[in-house]
């Protein structure tokens, strides 16, 4: 019996729910042949937020960097699309790749404030950042000071793909632009879970899970701590500037308020994580449909919404860390991303 | 002399924030806790001022000396019950649910008094003021600036000179020993919590006479009480109030230039120091 | 019935077990000593002893009460009190600090005290200040008596206690312990690292400390300071006891294979 070893990141779950997955993204890209609107724009919040959620979770789950100052990135990457558009003719599809690379050039001062800081202290200190940039954008008189702008009308209507929508769907313009903001948030959401996932199978990856479970211990197998948390700081920005850019783009006017509020995209993304699971792909996925789902069910509550979701989050963090993904991991052992090699042995199981 | 004037009102201000920051201070160096319900937990003792004085029909300060003690109990059982749970090494429980909390408390807020903004009515007491040469001071701010300079004289003297700031002490620095010299650290954790409310509730009388509050100013006064804790180098209370001056002088220096700059020019100022000196002024030599 | 009394004693760190049915005990007046090598649970049975690790109350027996479920601040004011290994003395107190602090809290009726006291009647959770009644933490020793046994301390009294030697630090760790007067005072290691003066200086104090009316239990690496001092030796190895009796009549080979295992 030649037994020979390999090591494997699969299990059968996994394989499964890889094509399941890409059955499903299929699905979602067609589905604007079928569904509403109202179902489509729900689908671009979810998206979003989905994508927001991903990259805090790498940021927190995965490297410690407790940020309470994500909405920086968020409101800046969107300042820049308006801004770009309003102010150089860029089209508002093309501008997306700017809010993407202006977060993550207003990353690298924020990262070394606030890498001065460690802990709790860094979390506060992102969000003082995040208030520096908000009152210093209010203070740009081109796109409309503390009050906000809105995307402009021959700016909108130049956005790439949207007269072919039109044609295509037998839609109108308005209609046509919620699905390309759509399938642009699919591709975003699929891209950030794809290339997260890629990333934690690599080498650096897995070097980052050993600096999540002991900096020592990492340090001592030539992980540079410091290293990875620009590299992660800066790739967060980026992701969730493109994010900011694309919610934005969607909404179709903004303000200093909207734009860099700290309960919208950066409360509701840790809630979403933390009741999720954090320090998982998964989690976040779990997360944002509750999120979405408790949002339908107590919309009509006001106030009582965000203090179901501030309960449940407390709950979570004191009774289940790992969140609802954890608690049905751990009883099921099941795991859709295992990031985990494993040794297989050909006569054992994987047969 | 408008320039010694808006310095003058700057340090004032600054008393203001280093009431603000003293109770997380407390909290930080007694337990390393971050409390990011801080700010909420002032606006929340704030509207409890607000009540006693609407309902009761009493003075702001003796309704102040009435919401103190309920404040306390808030406190403690919010550490005993909850917060005393998160305590550890991994320093994300106590931040998301203290973060959790601040949601809880400002939309609990806001489900029991709207969103329309308040004011604790301090009658005549408001606009009289005092003269010294070229600058005119409020008394209100004179007040608030010496209630910053008792409450960290008594919480040093409570540190320093009474068996309970001992055990406070021996508790930060090692709760297993202190565990084996009859002390509870959870007991000890909660009233602490307690006493930085008492002190939040201070600062709250003066963040409700000062200014019109709702529901949702709490995170910007835990921005400037953090700032502030920074700036004046973790543990030590002066320098808590040294922090606090700077960013109010800050503040007060900016909104001359442009209104437009008043908040921005604190939170500048703060940056500045950090690049400058990352672990405060003055930095307490053990950590 | 013994002062104290371990039956069975058990304790986990995680899956990790570290000790397997220790039976020691602890007569009144008696000084006993627990010697054996690192790793053989010495310290994990004083802490199991203390509260630090909590465990099955009837496993440990004070008084004939079951204590092994109890919280350590209440364990202590039963009058069972740890000088811990390494000393352990508070950085931010002072030299006097440190001692006062070893006897604020005796007795038991501080208002923590008095509230879970009473919330202890509707939740059946340990009544503390039942537990803590036959002990009221007076006698002998008070910052007087301490500084008269150590009289460097008096001189040195308002400085940070780590900043004096070894020596001194592990004086002020005795005596923080001996303020509340205790009935059984448990001193782990406390001649590690020290020079042979010093730890002659330190075992100096332990007449005394009996004359005051307290209990010892020492734990000792050091076999021949325990042989000299203890009325009664205990042998650990790998978490058991594999030696029991008294100095005069255990022999040399007996403690070396007590101590290292089957004879080597």
């Amino acid at each position: 019996m030649a037994a020979t070893h390999s090591i494997s990141t699969r299990t059968r779950a996994a394989t499964t729910s890889g094509i399941a997955a890409l059955v499903l993204l299929a699905v979602a890209i067609v589905l604007p042949a079928f569904a509403s609107r109202s179902l489509i724009q729900d689908l671009f919040f979810i998206l979003t937020m989905l994508t927001l959620a991903q990259f805090w979770n790498l940021l927190a789950g995965y490297t410690g960097l407790v940020s309470v100052g994500q909405q920086a990135f968020v409101g800046f990457g969107a300042y820049m699309l308006f801004g770009s558009t309003i102010l150089w003719g860029v089209n508002p599809v093309a501008a997306l790749a700017l809010s993407g690379l202006f977060a993550l050039l207003l990353a690298i001062p924020t990262a070394f404030f606030v890498f001065r800081l460690s802990g709790a202290y860094f979390a506060i200190g992102t969000w003082v950042v995040a208030e520096v940039v908000r009152l210093s954008v209010a203070q740009w008189q081109a796109v409309g000071g503390g009050t906000g702008t809105s995307l402009p009308r021959d700016a909108r209507d130049a956005m790439w793909g949207v007269e072919w929508i039109e044609v295509f769907f037998d839609v109108r313009s308005s209609e046509a632009r919620d699905i390309l903001a759509y399938w642009l948030a699919l591709a975003l959401a699929a891209a950030t879970i794809g290339g997260i996932y890629w990333f934690l199978r690599t080498r650096r990856g897995l070097a980052l899970a050993a600096l999540r479970d002991n900096v020592e211990a990492a340090k001592s197998v030539g992980v540079d701590a410091n290293r990875m948390k620009w590299i992660v700081f800066l790739v967060a920005a980026f992701g969730t500037g493109i994010a900011g850019g694309l919610i934005f783009l969607q909404n179709g006017r903004i303000s200093p308020d909207s734009a860099f509020a700290v309960t919208q995209w950066t409360a509701f993304v840790i809630f979403i994580v933390v009741i999720g699971g954090i320090g998982t792909i998964e989690g976040p996925i779990i997360g944002v449909l509750v999120f979405f789902i408790l949002q339908e069910a107590l919309a009509d509550f006001g106030a009582v919404y965000l203090i179901v979701l501030g309960l449940l989050g407390i709950a979570i963090m004191l009774f289940a860390q790992r969140g609802l993904w954890g608690l049905f991991s751990d009883r099921t052992g099941i795991q859709l991303f295992p990031v985990r090699r494993r040794l297989v042995t050909p006569d054992r199981g994987n047969s | 002399m408008i320039w010694i004037d808006t310095i003058v009102q700057g340090v004032l201000l600054g008393g203001l924030y280093a009431l603000f920051a003293a109770g997380l201070s407390l909290v930080f160096g007694i337990m390393r806790l971050v409390n990011l319900a801080h700010g909420d937990l002032i606006v929340m003792a704030a509207y409890l001022i607000l009540v006693v004085v609407s309902v009761l029909g009493l003075n702001p300060f003796v309704a102040a000396v009435i919401a103190a003690p309920i404040m306390f109990v808030f406190g403690w059982i919010l550490q005993k019950g909850v917060l005393n749970r998160t305590l550890g090494e991994d320093i994300l429980p106590p931040l998301l649910v203290t973060f959790g909390l601040s949601v809880v408390i400002q939309n609990a807020l806001l489900e029991g008094f709207s969103a329309d903004s308040q004011r604790i009515s301090m009658g005549p007491l408001e606009t009289a003021s005092v003269s010294a040469g070229p600058v005119t001071v409020g008394l209100l701010p004179l007040l608030t600036f010496a209630s910053a300079i008792l409450v960290i004289v008594g919480l040093n003297w409570i540190f320093y000179r009474t068996s309970i700031g001992r055990a406070y002490r021996a508790t930060s620095d090692d709760p297993v020993t202190a565990s084996l010299m009859g002390i509870r650290p959870d007991r000890v954790f909660a009233s602490a919590m307690g006493l930085a409310l008492i002190v939040v509730t201070i600062a709250a009388l003066y963040l409700g006479t000062r200014s019109n509050f709702d529901p949702y100013v709490g995170p910007a006064r835990l921005i400037y009480a953090f700032e502030a804790v920074i700036i004046g180098g973790l543990g030590s209370l002066w320098g808590t109030l040294a922090g606090g001056v700077i960013i109010g002088v800050a503040q007060t220096v900016g909104a001359s230039i442009n209104p437009e700059w008043q908040i921005l020019a604190g939170h500048v100022a703060f940056l500045v120091v950090l690049l400058i000196r990352p672990r405060g002024l003055f930095p307490r030599a053990v950590d | 019935m013994a002062l104290l009394e371990t039956k069975g004693l058990t304790a986990h760190y995680g899956d990790f077990q570290a000790l397997f049915g220790v039976d020691i005990r602890l007569e009144q007046g008696e000084t006993v000593a627990i010697i054996g090598a690192n790793g053989a649970g010495k310290t994990t049975l004083m802490r199991a002893i203390t509260g630090v690790l909590r465990g099955q109350a009837d496993q440990i027996r004070h008084k004939g009460t079951a204590i092994g479920h109890l919280m350590p601040d209440t364990i202590m004011k039963r009058g069972v009190v740890m000088v811990p290994e390494g000393r352990k003395l508070f950085p931010s107190l002072t030299v006097e600090e440190n001692l006062l602090i070893g006897g604020q809290h005796k007795g038991g009726r501080d208002l923590g005290d008095r509230i879970d006291s009473f919330l202890s009647r509707f939740t059946g959770a340990p009544d503390p200040m039942a537990l803590a009644a036959g002990h009221d933490g007076t006698g002998l020793w008070t910052l007087d008596t301490i500084y008269e046994i150590f009289p460097v301390l008096k001189e040195r009294r308002n400085n940070p206690g780590t900043a004096l030697s070894g020596g001194q630090q592990q004086m002020v760790a005795i005596g923080r312990a001996l303020m509340s007067n205790p009935e059984i005072l448990l001193c782990d290691e406390i001649s590690l690292g020290l020079a042979p003066v010093v730890i002659r200086d330190i075992y100096a104090a332990l007449p005394r400390i009996r004359e005051g009316g307290t209990s010892v239990i020492v734990v000792e690496q050091d076999i021949g300071q325990a042989l000299k001092v203890a009325d009664r030796v205990y042998c650990m190895m790998e978490g058991r006891v594999t030696l029991e009796g008294r100095p005069e009549d255990i022999s040399r080979d007996d403690i070396h294979a007590a101590y290292f295992g089957a004879k080597a």
